[in-house]
């Protein structure tokens, strides 16, 4: 219970330590949201009706103060640029980023997990060589390139989807689905890539150890000391990767909505970082900063459920 | 297996050893000058008298790739040495000690980890001014999360070992059992991540390009270079797979030079 | 492993083609190799077309919008008492017909046009039109704060009273005319337009439906238009190329990839690009420092290099469009000679020359290109420049408002087509001098024209005013880049106006 406490304690002041942050970035950065709204030819007088119709004639820190506020009341306040509620925004484009995230992370440990594996078993075969170079080549391609690529091969040359042609849940789930497939891969390959590395290097270091060749020794097959021995002590480390990998699912997607033309979390943020949209930018950090966080708390937990020799050994030493 | 792990890091050494003579000769010397731009030479295909054609302006790829290569390089490798150096700082004590430490640490990893890159960068540029690299700082920032997190793992996973236990018996002071003890033992998980927070680092930099937070124009780096030849992907192919394959062929070369090390350390 | 929020794109370009533009005429017909011109072709009623932007539209309150590419679209939608056609000239929209304007300019009569509705089927009354002015005034729409009244002498008739007379009043009446009492413009704008307001989605499209009622016979063509928010070039290049959409502004490098399948129409951007140096800051305090950078600069190889060939090159800050006040004779008042440029330097006091920075904002690439060729013109006078890119919230707050910038790269435009709005802001204490531009006898020359009640000797004072800029070099004019659409073979009937606006009420489907 005091554990669970404590979580819950260190969650909240991480959101808050995110939102200080986000406001300390808007106090330096320059830009006015009014006049990236009127351009160059507003006058000053239009300028000052404006910031009094979007509320920007009060100081920084009293809005950000309001923010907060509202916050805790459930009202994130209203975005500058579209003059409509941040909660409407954010919760038409959640959906569609966790669909994208959930899709890529499903590619990543269903394709990574047995290749990863295969790779150990094969150690330094012509396979295992080929497979290592091909991910390693998976890894070097920028995102955005790979995603291009994709828009190019898969949407032009193969049409197997139609380039811009996104479609809402609501509207059609299939075609929604569909459409998001490529921009998954896209996200998910060089995860995958890293992925199978890691999990590769973690299970040759495991097979190295005394108990693996004791299983041996009493006669268990390649696969069963595979399985049952050493995949359950090399995921240890992997489960870190996943828990690093799930935030990179994030980034990664921000730029894939952005290729793809997906109206996702990512885009959103982008668009409100460069219009100086306050209250949408502290709102986005935040869900962003509750994802990675809860994210890392599945992982600690996965951490003591895999190894429960580290939750002992952290309550010895606390 | 001794030869394996000489054909790992040989190949590696060899990948990015053809680099590093390019980088070298680029001071000295490149085929073309890399700013002089010619129309009447624009997008000459590769071949001919340019080894691997021109770009938009007419300007010599090979030289530009060259040169890029350099920038490249410096950008990366002071963003991965930011990250690790202070990651691994980060990451020993936040394992090692436990605790207040470690939660405060941790915190400020995951806020950091949240906060939007773009943001940070735009406070760099702004707060750095005229510096020509503001690029690196903000990039290094972002990266030390990664790098805490797996030094804090990985020290968290041996700080109770029997040798540990000796050590701190023996009397060795906390810092002396984290840098001399147990450092030495994230090494094989760190070269990974370092080999990755290198490629990592390049295709970050190209992406920075989008919003010009980068290595400014007409000073070229690979990830520039790439971002730039998106806009010509169709009638001129070469100018984007060029910088795309340099990059590729440097992160190949040091993940086979991270292999090869690691393989010694097994050895060991 | 961790890009995290790096990798991001450059969002959305904040601004697509140039500012925003006024006045010109010239266009001509680009066609691509599938084809043939297709305003020949047979028409067929009906059907759809996907307009792809770069930028998104926001705020849909024709009074609150004021990005170029929103008031753009909003163009089919809202529309004045007048509305400017593709020649630039002022026809009667809402009105039935121009006004009478009384003898000493201050009384303007409008007759509204009979039998017009707005889009949600209520006739436009006199109080429409009253309720709309004021209200636009109170936003602080430019040209409206010397209106003294707006009274509705029957339901069809308006009497408009100025305080001062405005040789260019008439040109500020485009502003909407909107419903009376009616507050949803921003969520659902509603005006006269040729096409009605269906829905939008921040991030995706602005849907828009064909208004049946519309006064002009025959037009719109099209039953429906999407304008499609893409993320940056890319995206749209693809999605041109993918079939997803079918027309877009597009620049010179997407344009030279539509090779098949596409018709680029081309016409003039209706802005000056031009290398601003600030006047207040060393050494471009001195006239002789930015008449050899004149003297440097060649506009012929920026637009030869930078936008192969397509620009005007231009010497004032006048767009050549307008061409009752564009000075035409100075377009070639700094002819490249860097001999001179180097004389000129020496006696400044600069004989090894000096490095400065060029700020320019990262959405526009074309800038950015164009800064390059700069470095490499003024290295051959000595004197090194260097680049910084800004993001465009930055440049406006910095560069333009604060006027913290050595030089930049810029397009500017008017905000309507009066030479004030290309000319005023060189006056010493204009809010919008970011050059810092300061002649006594330019404040003195520009006062005597805006009061000159003469037309001719009004335009010969005004082409003094732009003499005396380009002797004081207080900027390097390059050019009026060529604005590119592409429309995909199928479609026709695109119209350029001397405006920045997307017109989609003449585009028709061919098959």
């Amino acid at each position: 219970m005091k554990y669970a406490l404590q979580k819950v304690l260190t969650f909240i002041l991480t959101l808050f330590l995110v939102s200080l942050l986000t406001f300390l970035a808007f106090n330096i950065i320059p830009g006015d949201p009014a006049q990236l709204i009127l351009g160059t030819s507003a006058s000053p007088e239009q300028l000052a009706v404006l910031h009094r119709q979007l509320g920007l004639d009060e100081p920084l820190p009293t809005r950000y103060l309001r923010w907060l506020t509202g916050f805790f009341s459930g009202n994130l306040g209203t975005s500058i640029q579209y003059s409509v509620s941040v909660r409407s925004l954010i919760a038409g484009r959640l959906p569609v980023t966790l669909v994208l995230a959930g899709m890529a992370l499903l590619l990543i440990v269903v394709i990574s997990i047995p290749v990863g594996v295969f790779c150990a078993k094969k150690k330094d075969t012509v396979v295992d060589k080929l497979l290592g170079t091909v991910t390693m080549i998976n890894v070097s391609i920028p995102n955005f390139f790979l995603g291009i690529l994709f828009i190019w091969l898969f949407g032009i040359i193969l049409k197997c989807f139609t380039p811009g042609g996104y479609v809402d849940f609501t509207d059609d789930s299939k075609g929604f689905l569909t459409y998001l497939f490529f921009p998954a891969l896209a996200v998910a390959l060089p995860n995958i890539a890293v992925a199978v590395k890691f999990i590769r290097t973690s299970f040759i270091g495991q097979m190295k150890l005394d108990y693996v060749r004791t299983a041996y020794s009493k006669g268990n097959s390649d696969n069963a000391v595979l399985y049952r021995h050493v995949l359950k002590n090399a995921l240890v480390p992997v489960v870190t990767l996943f828990g690093m990998i799930l935030s990179e699912i994030f980034s990664g997607s921000i730029i894939i909505e952005q290729v793809f033309g997906i109206p996702g979390v990512g885009r959103l943020l982008i668009n409100s970082i460069l219009s100086r949209d306050f209250p949408l930018v502290e709102s986005l950090v935040v869900y962003i900063a509750c994802v990675v966080v809860i994210a890392n708390l599945l992982v600690d937990i996965l951490f003591q459920v895999i190894d429960p020799r580290i939750r002992i050994r952290s309550g010895q030493s606390s | 297996m001794k030869s394996k792990l000489n054909f790992d890091s040989r190949l590696g050494i060899c990948f990015i050893g053809i680099i590093l003579v390019l980088t070298v000769i680029s001071f000295f010397y490149t085929p073309y000058n890399i700013y002089s731009m010619n129309i009447a030479e624009r997008f000459i295909s590769p071949g001919g008298g340019h080894l691997l054609g021109t770009d938009n302006f007419g300007r010599d790829v090979f030289s530009r790739l060259m040169c890029g290569a350099k920038f490249t390089l410096l950008v990366a490798g002071s963003t991965v040495c930011i990250g690790t150096f202070f990651g691994v700082i980060l990451g020993l004590c936040s394992g090692y000690f436990g605790g207040i430490a470690d939660e405060c640490i941790m915190r400020l990893i995951d806020a950091l980890n949240s906060f939007p890159g773009i943001l940070l960068a735009l406070v760099m540029v702004t707060v750095l001014g005229k510096v020509k690299y503001s690029i690196i700082p903000a990039l290094g920032i972002l990266f030390i999360p990664s790098f805490t997190r797996i030094a804090r793992s990985g020290t968290l996973q041996i700080k109770n070992s029997e040798f540990i236990g000796n050590a701190r018996a023996c009397g060795a002071s906390p810092v002396r059992i984290m840098f001399v003890h147990i450092l030495p033992n994230l090494y094989p998980s760190l070269l990974t991540a370092i080999v990755v927070g290198f490629s990592n680092a390049t295709l970050a930099e190209s992406s920075m390009s989008y919003l010009g937070l980068g290595i400014q124009p007409p000073t070229p780096s690979l990830g520039r270079m790439l971002f730039e030849a998106q806009a010509y992907l169709f009638n001129a192919p070469w100018v984007a797979l060029a910088p795309g394959i340099t990059i590729m062929v440097i992160v190949l070369g040091f993940n086979y030079l991270g292999d090869g090390i690691r393989a010694g350390y097994h050895l060991n | 492993m961790k890009k995290f929020i790096l990798r991001f794109i450059a969002s959305a370009l904040i601004g697509t083609l140039l500012l925003l533009a006024t006045g010109c005429q010239s266009s001509k017909k680009e066609v691509s190799s599938s084809g043939t011109t297709s305003t020949s072709e047979a028409r067929k009623e009906g059907g759809s077309l996907v307009f792809g932007l770069e930028t998104e539209t926001d705020h849909l309150d024709p009074y609150k919008a004021a990005t170029a590419d929103t008031r753009s679209v909003l163009f089919n939608i809202f529309e004045g008492l007048v509305k400017p056609d593709k020649d630039g000239n002022l026809i009667p929209a809402v009105a039935a017909k121009l006004p009478d304007v009384s003898s000493d300019g201050l009384t303007y009569t409008f007759k509204i046009r009979s039998g017009i509705k707005f889009h949600n089927g209520n006739a436009v009354t006199a109080g429409d039109i009253k309720y709309s002015l004021e209200t636009a005034k109170a936003d602080q729409i430019a040209g409206l704060s010397e209106v003294k009244s707006v009274d509705a002498e029957d339901p069809s008739t308006v009497k408009i009273t100025l305080n001062i007379k405005d040789n260019d009043f008439l040109s500020y009446l485009t502003v909407a005319i909107i419903p009376k009492d009616y507050t949803q413009q921003d969520t659902h704008p509603i005006g006269t337009g040729p096409y009605k307001f269906e829905s939008y989605t921040p991030q995706q499209s602005l849907i828009l439906a064909k208004n049946t009622d519309y006064w002009q016979k025959g037009l719109p063509h099209l039953d429906k238009v999407t304008f499609k928010f893409e993320s940056d070039t890319n995206a749209l290049l693809l999605d041109l190329q993918g079939g997803g959409v079918q027309a877009a502004s597009v620049d010179n490098a997407t344009a030279n990839q539509l090779k098949t399948g596409f018709t680029i129409e081309q016409a003039n951007s209706n802005a000056v690009q031009q290398l601003d140096l600030n006047n207040a800051v060393k050494p471009f305090d001195n006239v002789k420092v930015r008449q050899a950078i004149s003297y440097a600069v060649d506009p012929d190889e920026i637009i030869k290099t930078v936008n192969y060939g397509k620009g005007v090159r231009v010497g004032t800050p006048v767009i050549p469009g307008f061409k009752k006040y564009y000075n035409e004779s100075l377009a070639n008042a700094y002819k490249k000679d860097p001999a001179k440029a180097k004389q000129l330097l020496s006696e400044a006091g600069y004989p090894n020359g000096f490095s400065f920075t060029i700020t320019v904002p990262s959405n526009y690439q074309v800038h950015v290109d164009t800064a390059q060729v700069i470095i490499n013109e003024l290295k051959a006078i000595g004197v090194t420049a260097t680049i910084k890119q800004v993001d465009w919230a930055t440049w406006l707050s910095q560069t333009y408002t604060n006027r913290q910038y050595e030089s930049t790269v810029i397009s500017v435009d008017g905000s309507n087509l009066s030479p004030e709005s290309f000319l005023g802001r060189y006056v010493t204490t204009s809010k919008s001098n970011f050059l810092n531009y300061k002649s006594t006898d330019y404040d003195t020359l520009y006062q005597q024209a805006v009061n000159e009640n003469d037309d001719a000797k009004r335009v010969q004072l005004f082409k003094q005013a732009q003499e005396l800029v380009s002797k004081d070099a207080a900027a390097v004019y390059i050019q009026d880049i060529a604005s590119l659409t592409a429309l995909k073979t199928g479609y026709a009937g695109f119209t350029p106006y001397p405006l920045f606006v997307i017109d989609v009420s003449t585009i028709y489907k061919t098959k």
